[in-house]
């Protein structure tokens, strides 16, 4: 079943000669496991662009990571021909990041549609992150096509969730399509209702040029690739281009579709999407958001929407063995040429050496980067607690921005400014108590609560960004048994009562351990670390006294006490060797030791005590 | 049972590599008899030993003494072939498992086999661990007359509640009878003592001291009890059904018996064992401490010539068939070089009070020891004359100051 379009057909729809009304571009606005990736590789079957041959599972998500975890954390347009009642169209299917760290890109992908799949799981029901994905859809004026997925599955309940989509979309639970990208059921119909439901681009053919960029990809052989949405005049190889962000210009050294391996063409015309090859070397130079334009026919008015990419959450990245730290720099300048948003700058600590100080969108932006630093890269590290930016205003007047514990100014501070969120959290009814509980201990104020059906409830909060990404994801799992999920979206700054917390061990301060918290949690957080560490650190020859202080104040204190036998009793002639093997191994295990102060602190013990709080960046 | 070490197979013609044999006239030989049989095996125990009377061809009992005889033949060969020269014994251990389970007559007889191929010192120290059950004055008078000068029993208690828990089934009362029949029998006489078995009180472990100095013995051995891996009584620490044994516990019981010991005459003179003077130690110990030459004959025995060290095939019926074949029962080895040498002396030589020449130690290492000093974990009048000697404390933390000074090793 591969209904290609015909020759005579497709020579009506050429890239860069398709009118205007023969092109629908959309994207897939889906949940993780919702089941996009597959859905798009039967579209990509059913329109003939990918031969049964070259099919593999998740054709279009490029990094293993993307693979294994299921997640698309790039976009990526492809272009598919598909016929109706005669009638040949070119489909630009554009993929867009499912998750919560990526809003803004996934703002412009769908700056470059028209309208949106809505794609649900028929056995699971809408999840957070894609109701706020559908907001903002609707709020682009999209057109939404209402797709049920995995009906094949036994656990499949179609019509409950047709109602649950139609109370949000506001159409009839029949217009919602039925379809199992596994089997390929219903699938044709998703594409009929593409070209008979979404809008066909109109866009001004003749006027200034002005391409939108909601993608850009570095690849190691080709350079930057960035991926447009021409809206008005067109775009030909060997144009003089600007970016009229940073009025940077470049020569198009190339210029086509994907299809979805590149094809070069002989240009883009409004409505078009495609790539463009100039030559950069580093996504920063060719920005998500930012307008593309023509020297021959320069616009001036860029198009709306555009914004820097701003790191939410920073965390310092430190190599377990202090002799990777070139490795590491190395790997970032690499991550950096793909990642506009990952920014980073060397950080010294006197409990783990040397590292960077990194900026995230997000906390699953941090475990993606640090992954692939550990993967792609074979470094081995430690990160530190997450951390958001705060402004601190002193009496004086002075203000400093933070955004690492250890820069929190001493002296008299007037005021501090956390950044706030507006989250979302989709939960069975039967949890609504608990979620509440965990929200308004994390300092979360209500801005409602709807019921989505019978038993699944919207609550929206407004929440301190610093709290999110604490423990707030776990914790909501936790207290939902998994079934809630959360997103959440910047929402301005607030003042609120928050300290620094100080561990010392043996009297130093352990930088890689302090924290900016809210007062009332200032010593609760301090307990809780100083017995962690007590249980983490071996003993040592001396006493080792483990405090958490406010400024000079001590707030919890916990004792490791001296060891006091470090021997073994019996050391004859079959012994020796073990014993010496033993103390060799011992030897080997003091090199991942770091001295704070005249205090060995093993290396799993940072691992640990950083790692089971702040690690909730897990698969959202 | 701890496997044995990770090494170099060896070759089956048992020939040695020529570094063993350089410098050997400057070092002492002793020989090792391993003795692989128990009646039962005690629940803390992860030696090489075995409760079956049959252990199939060689390996049984009965076969012990012509197996053993064999494999003295075949060593004292390979020493010959190697260029070895011929030094005086001046130690033989019989250890175990439970040597005494053989017939004293065989115990003789396996000793005068070793007479039969190796020089044997006149003033040698000829010892056999014991087990309580198994002594009596006809037993102690045959090894005598053999020629054996020291008896090491297993006492481990004097309480019958931690001697059930560590599966002993001697009666701790008949501790004091069996010492007196071996001093009757002209016999130097150690005691071995474990603290620290579960659920063993600071009480009990001062009574059992208390019983030992009582006795009266030449030395006293005392250790402190190590959880094995793969052991009956770490899988029962491991189900909860004993409590995991303290290491503080541990360093007060360690403390107590330095106390005691001391004050009845009995002066340390390596971490676990203490003596009433300097003729009543065991020089065979002192033999593997100072990294003097030393064979070991049985299954699973260790050797050392010269900073190589070799094992032999561990399990009795592998051992018997390489000698049956003709085969060195040796499988494993490993020749040390200068650095790992050094390490081991160090490690060893840092447990005996008799200590190390602080200027030996590599320079970082010290540094470390003025450091050690200044905490009060080296005697200080030993410090001064540039001695590496523990103090109490400094024993308990023995191996955190064998660490610190070869660091740079």
């Amino acid at each position: 079943m591969t209904p290609k379009v015909s020759d005579d057909a497709a020579a009506r729809i050429q890239v860069a000669a398709t009118p205007q009304e023969l092109i629908r571009n959309f994207c897939i606005i889906a949940h993780i496991d919702h089941g996009k990736s597959t859905l798009a590789d039967r579209m990509l079957q059913i329109t003939g662009v990918v031969q049964p041959r070259d099919m593999r599972a998740q054709y279009l998500d490029r990094m293993d990571i993307e693979r294994e975890r299921g997640i698309t954390i790039k976009s990526q347009a492809v272009r598919m021909p598909w016929e109706v009642d005669g009638a040949p169209y070119a489909l630009n299917m554009i993929d867009t990041p499912g998750h919560v760290d990526f809003t803004y890109e996934v703002s412009r992908s769908l700056a470059a549609c028209e309208g949106a799949l809505l794609l649900v799981d028929a056995a699971q029901g809408i999840e957070a992150q894609t109701l706020a994905n559908l907001y903002l859809a609707l709020e682009n004026d999209l057109t939404i096509i209402p797709v049920l997925n995995k009906i094949d599955l036994p656990a499949a309940q179609p019509d409950k969730y047709a109602d649950e989509l139609a109370g949000l979309i506001g159409c009839e639970p029949e217009d919602c399509l039925l379809v199992s990208g596994k089997t390929g059921e219903g699938v044709e119909e998703v594409l009929d209702r593409i070209i008979t439901d979404i809008p066909a681009p109109e866009g001004d053919l003749d006027g200034p040029t002005r391409a939108m960029i909601f993608d850009s990809v570095y690849d190691t052989y080709r350079g930057v690739v960035t991926y447009v949405r021409v809206v008005d005049g067109s775009l030909r190889p060997r144009d003089k281009i600007e970016m009229i962000s940073t009025h940077a210009t470049h020569e198009l050294l190339e210029i086509g579709v994907s299809s979805p391996e590149p094809h070069p063409s002989k240009g883009l015309r409004a409505g078009e999407v495609g790539y463009l090859i100039t030559g950069v070397k580093d996504v920063r130079q060719s920005r998500v958001g930012d307008t593309v334009t023509t020297a021959h026919n320069p616009a001036t008015e860029p198009l709306a929407g555009y914004q820097d990419p701003k790191p939410m959450v920073f965390s310092g990245l430190f190599p377990i063995d202090g002799s990777q730290y070139p490795d590491l720099r190395e790997a970032l300048d690499k991550l950096k040429l793909n990642d506009a948003a990952l920014t980073y700058e060397p950080e010294t600590s006197a409990a783990l050496g040397f590292g960077f100080r990194c900026g995230f969108l997000g906390l699953l932006h941090l475990e993606i980067v640090r992954e692939r630093l550990e993967r792609e890269f074979d470094l081995d590290l430690i990160s530190t607690a997450p951390s958001v930016v705060y402004e601190v205003r002193m009496e004086d007047g002075t203000e400093h921005t933070v955004t690492n514990p250890s820069e929190y100014p001493e002296g008299k501070i007037a005021e501090v400014h956390e950044p706030m969120v507006r989250a979302t959290v989709l939960t069975p009814s039967d949890f609504v108590g608990p979620v509440m509980e965990l929200c308004q201990a994390k300092r979360g104020q209500m801005n409602g609560m709807d019921y989505l059906s019978e038993d699944r409830v919207e609550l929206r909060y407004r929440i301190p960004l610093g709290e999110i990404v604490f423990d707030f994801f776990d914790q909501l799992k936790s207290r939902t048994k998994g079934y809630a999920s959360l997103d959440y979206e910047p929402d301005g700054q607030q003042a609120a009562n928050l300290v620094k917390v100080d561990i010392l061990l043996h009297g130093d301060t352990v930088d890689a351990f302090s924290a900016i918290v809210h007062r009332d949690e200032a010593y609760s957080y301090g307990v809780k670390m100083a017995s962690k560490l007590k249980e983490l650190i071996p003993r040592q020859q001396f006493e080792v006294p483990v405090q958490a202080a406010i400024g000079s104040r001590i707030i919890a204190r916990e004792t490791i006490r001296a060891i006091r036998k470090d021997v073994l009793s019996k050391c004859y002639g079959g012994d020796i060797s073990r014993k010496r093997k033993l103390l060799e191994k011992q030897k080997e295990g003091k090199k991942r030791m770091k001295m704070v102060g005249t205090v060995e602190v093993p290396q799993d013990a940072f691992i640990a005590a950083l790692s089971s709080d702040g690690d909730g960046a897990k698969k959202n | 049972m701890p496997a044995q070490p990770a090494g170099q197979s060896a070759p089956l013609d048992g020939s040695l590599p020529a570094s063993a044999v350089v410098g050997a006239d400057d070092r002492g030989l002793s020989l090792y008899i391993h003795v692989p049989y128990c009646r039962v095996r005690c629940g803390y125990c992860d030696f090489n030993t075995y409760t079956a009377d049959e252990l199939g061809p060689g390996a049984s009992r009965s076969d012990y003494r012509p197996m053993l005889a064999a494999e003295l033949d075949f060593v004292s060969a390979s020493f010959d072939r190697a260029g070895l020269p011929d030094r005086e014994v001046s130690t033989v251990f019989f250890g175990g498992g439970t040597p005494t389970l053989l017939p004293a007559e065989v115990l003789a007889g396996v000793l005068m086999d070793v007479r039969g191929r190796f020089r044997l010192a006149a003033d040698a120290e000829v010892t056999t661990e014991a087990n309580p059950d198994t002594l009596s004055p006809d037993y102690l008078a045959t090894l005598a007359t053999a020629g054996f000068t020291r008896v090491s029993l297993g006492m481990q208690s004097a309480v019958p509640e931690v001697l059930a828990i560590l599966d002993r089934t001697h009666d701790a009362a008949r501790i004091p009878q069996v010492v007196s029949w071996v001093k009757e029998a002209g016999l130097q006489v150690s005691l071995d003592l474990i603290y620290g078995t579960p659920g063993e009180s600071l009480a009990d472990w001062r009574a059992s001291l208390e019983q030992a100095i009582a006795c009266a013995p030449d030395h006293v051995s005392a250790y402190s009890l190590i959880i094995e891996d793969g052991t009956k009584m770490a899988a029962q620490i491991r189900r909860g059904r004993l409590p995991m044994p303290s290491d503080d516990d541990a360093a007060d019981k360690y403390e107590l018996a330095d106390r005691l010991l001391g004050s009845a005459g009995y002066q340390w003179y390596e971490v676990s064992n203490f003596s009433t003077g300097s003729e009543t130690r065991c020089r065979h110990n002192l033999a593997y401490w100072r990294g003097d030459d030393w064979w070991g004959f049985g299954p699973g025995a260790h050797s050392h010539l010269g900073g190589v060290r070799m094992w032999n095939a561990k399990h009795p019926r592998a051992w018997a068939d390489r000698l049956l074949a003709g085969h060195s029962p040796v499988i494993g080895r490993e020749i040390l070089d200068g650095d790992v040498q050094e390490l081991e002396r160090i490690m060893l030589t840092a447990r005996l009070r008799e200590g190390l020449a602080i200027g030996s130690l590599p320079a970082a290492g010290q540094v470390e020891a003025a450091e050690f000093a200044r905490a009060g974990l080296l005697e200080a009048g030993a410090f001064e004359r540039g001695i590496f000697s523990p103090t109490l404390q400094g024993r308990l933390l023995c191996d955190l100051m064998v660490r610190r000074i070869t660091e740079t090793l």
